[in-house]
């Protein structure tokens, strides 16, 4: 233990000076606070999105491509979320480091279980991801298996810090564990909580937290919903009723303070990343102030 | 498949298991199995994912299907900007219901050093364009990136920018006038990236020089040449912008247009000026955004243009112009747009009078205003209204058109 130290020790003091900072370019906020937490100073960590904005739709920006030109590794979900925007940024940048296929382009959706694949693949079906969808990191399980998966190409990219990585990642794996352990426990109220959701934003968190979705505002994925329709929505509630309606910070509000206004099911905006929320800062903080908000709908 | 029985082994093995009476110690080993049992179902997933996330389909396909209805109060027939000779296909079209452009697109990685697209246009006469063939390298160093074959010129912003994705039905006055609507060619373009925080790219293109207003000289083997630079960054989260300038170079030798009988030989050189600034609330332009876009395009032109009847006599004259639009898209699905355009065309002399070099004394101006609404981001429905006074007659253009593209999701550039 005291020499697998020492080597780390002697390692960093021996790099620190010589070997800059790994260019990292996160193309979505939860991935650029992993990355933080995984490589702290080894790692300069830049976010494409904030949690303001909608990750599928992204414009290919200038500062975007030069972002990339300069970048060692990318950090993206995958699953079609970025189709919209990464090809352009990748083929503009042509950074041979990042290229599909390369150890630095990373997509985390490869190294997880996603969930609701659709069985018919039809643009009448709405913006539908083939893969499953990309929602992924909202449950705290994928996390972990994600930053298994990004501190080995952690250590493939920056071989010389592979003892410092693995520490982080052992470091980091282990208090997000108890503070899942922590959320498990703390959301055992959620269990069953009926919601509506705006876009199909949350089914990772659903099921994890074994809430039931009844409906949602959009018609399709990625079709706002037409007045129309959300007066099915309305039938349907008065039928089935749900505590709240979630929202994520990117999502327009209208649809559900309409709802709102006509049967008084309060509008909940989730933090949905890291930064979606002044209590969002880090992962943590996330999960933290997500369950607190679920949990105000149960005690209401 | 022999993932599936080894999860199926494996949960057979924790069922029988757990048949037994259990002691603590074993209930540790049926914790490891379950362990090992996620591990290989999130292995199963995992493969499976890594075939589809790529691209659903390889190479990506996508075909855009356009169309319009149009009303004008001029004949068509009579469209003219007195003073310059329009390129072939540049005018506002037909009347009534007519097809527009149907675009085929094939594109997609090589391999990992190159990436190919392939963009063909089928005329609403039955004929076959190819207006992109062309390749472009991936992973050469320090930024640099070379791209060959036929495609759109880097000059300008709106140059490059694919029919279905105009903001308007038509193009700016500028580019009908100087570049044909948009000047593609065959040949090499090479790019480098600058390694900063603020975009900076600089390039340039040499081309074989057969399309307008390049008209190749038999004894050239590049007829015309480009230099570009181009800058972009962020101001704050809201606020995005991307400046450029570029010069073209050609040079003609019995360019025809649209009308046969006027013929110019000589180099036609232009300066572009582009500046494109983006606002959306946040950055995120899903909801609402505003698009303020403008371009300056001088064009001189030396040489000698000979007209059927009015013998060959010389030019040396500039003419330019420019556009400037706004787009507000004020709901998730609907835009609003309005754009002004203005050219300048120095008459070249008294031994042009009476000729369609003959300005008239006219400035070309014209006032378009429209309105688009997309269901999703595949289709798109747009109304748009032009006050056209490309010639002394004023015209009032009315547009019905619709954008609908199958297949392949595209990815748009700033």
């Amino acid at each position: 233990m005291l020499k697998t130290l020492f080597t780390g020790l002697s390692l960093l003091l021996v790099t620190l000076p010589v070997s800059a900072a790994l260019n990292v370019f996160a193309c979505e906020p939860e991935w650029a606070s992993l990355m933080q937490e995984l490589g702290s100073d080894k790692v300069k960590v830049f976010s494409a999105t904030t949690a303001q904005q909608d990750p599928h739709r992204i414009q290919a920006r200038p500062s975007l491509i030069a972002k990339m030109r300069r970048a060692d590794l990318i950090v993206c979900t995958g699953a079609e979320l970025e189709t919209g925007w990464l090809p352009v940024l990748l083929r503009r940048a042509a950074n041979p480091k990042i290229q599909p296929g390369q150890p630095g382009y990373f997509e985390a959706a490869q190294y997880v279980t996603l969930l609701d694949k659709p069985e018919r693949i039809d643009r009448a079906e709405g913006d539908i991801h083939a893969a499953g969808d990309p929602h992924i990191h909202l449950n705290p399980h994928n996390i972990s298996r994600i930053t298994s998966a990004l501190t080995n190409i952690l250590a493939l990219l920056d071989p010389e810090n592979t003892i410092y990585y693995t520490h982080q990642r052992d470091d980091f794996l282990n208090r997000w564990q108890r503070a899942i352990t922590g959320w498990e426990k703390q959301a055992a109220p959620l269990r069953g909580l009926r919601i509506v959701s705006q876009h199909k934003s949350w089914i990772y968190l659903i099921d994890w937290l074994g809430m039931k979705e009844v409906t949602r505002l959009e018609p399709k994925p990625g079709i706002p919903p037409s007045t129309t329709y959300l007066t099915q929505v309305l039938t349907t509630l008065q039928q089935q009723p749900a505590r709240a309606v979630l929202i994520t910070p990117y999502q327009n509000p209208q649809a559900s303070e309409w709802l709102h206004s006509r049967i008084a099911i309060p509008v909940v905006e989730l933090p949905y990343t890291v930064g979606g929320d002044t209590d969002a800062t880090t992962l943590f903080g996330l999960f933290d102030s997500t369950i607190t908000k679920l949990l105000a709908v149960t005690e209401q | 498949m022999k993932t599936f029985v080894i999860t199926c082994m494996l949960y057979a093995a924790t069922s029988i298991t757990a048949l037994q009476p259990v002691q603590a110690a074993e209930q540790s080993d049926i914790d490891l199995l379950r362990q090992e049992v996620d591990a290989l179902k999130t292995q199963v997933n995992a493969s499976q994912a890594t075939t589809s996330t790529q691209s659903a389909f390889n190479p990506a396909i996508s075909l855009i299907l356009m169309g319009r209805y149009a009303n004008f109060d001029n004949d068509p027939e009579n469209y003219a900007l007195p003073g310059v000779t329009l390129a072939e296909e540049t005018d506002p079209g037909k009347e009534g219901l007519s097809l527009a452009e149907t675009e085929l697109i094939i594109s997609g990685n090589i391999d990992d050093k190159f990436f190919g697209r392939f963009t063909t246009a089928l005329t609403p006469e039955n004929e076959i364009e190819i207006e992109e063939a062309l390749v472009q390298t991936l992973a050469l160093p320090a930024g640099l990136g070379l791209q060959f074959g036929r495609f759109y010129s880097e000059i300008g912003y709106l140059n490059k920018i694919h029919a279905h994705y105009w903001d308007f039905v038509d193009q700016p006055l500028v580019y009908r006038a100087y570049l044909a609507n948009q000047y593609n060619d065959d040949g090499l373009q090479l790019r480098w990236l600058a390694p900063t925080d603020l975009f900076l790219e600089l390039g340039g293109e040499a081309f074989s020089g057969e399309s307008f207003p390049a008209s190749r000289p038999a004894n050239e083997s590049v007829g015309s040449y480009s230099l570009f630079a181009k800058l972009g960054g962020d101001v704050g989260v809201s606020h995005s912008w991307q400046a450029g300038i570029s010069y073209l170079a050609t040079q003609a030798e019995n360019r025809e247009t649209e009308e046969g009988n006027v013929v110019f030989g000589g180099d036609d050189n232009m300066i572009i000026a582009d500046l494109v600034w983006k606002w959306a609330p946040g950055g995120n332009d899903a909801q609402t955004s505003l698009v303020f876009q403008t371009e300056y395009i001088s064009s001189n032109e030396q040489g000698d243009y000979t007209i059927t009847g009015n013998g060959t006599n010389p030019v040396d004259r500039t003419n330019d112009g420019w556009y400037a639009q706004l787009i507000y898209k004020f709901q998730p699905r609907w835009r609003g747009g309005l754009r002004y355009d203005r050219l300048s065309i120095e008459d070249p002399g008294s031994a042009f009078s009476g000729t369609s070099l003959d300005t008239q004394g006219h400035t070309p101006e014209r006032v378009s205003v429209m309105f688009d609404y997309s269901h999703s981001e595949y289709s798109r429905l747009r109304l748009q209204y032009n006050r056209d006074e490309s010639y002394a007659v004023a015209d009032n253009q009315w547009y019905l058109q619709y954008i609908m593209s199958l297949g392949a999701h595209g990815a748009h550039r700033f």
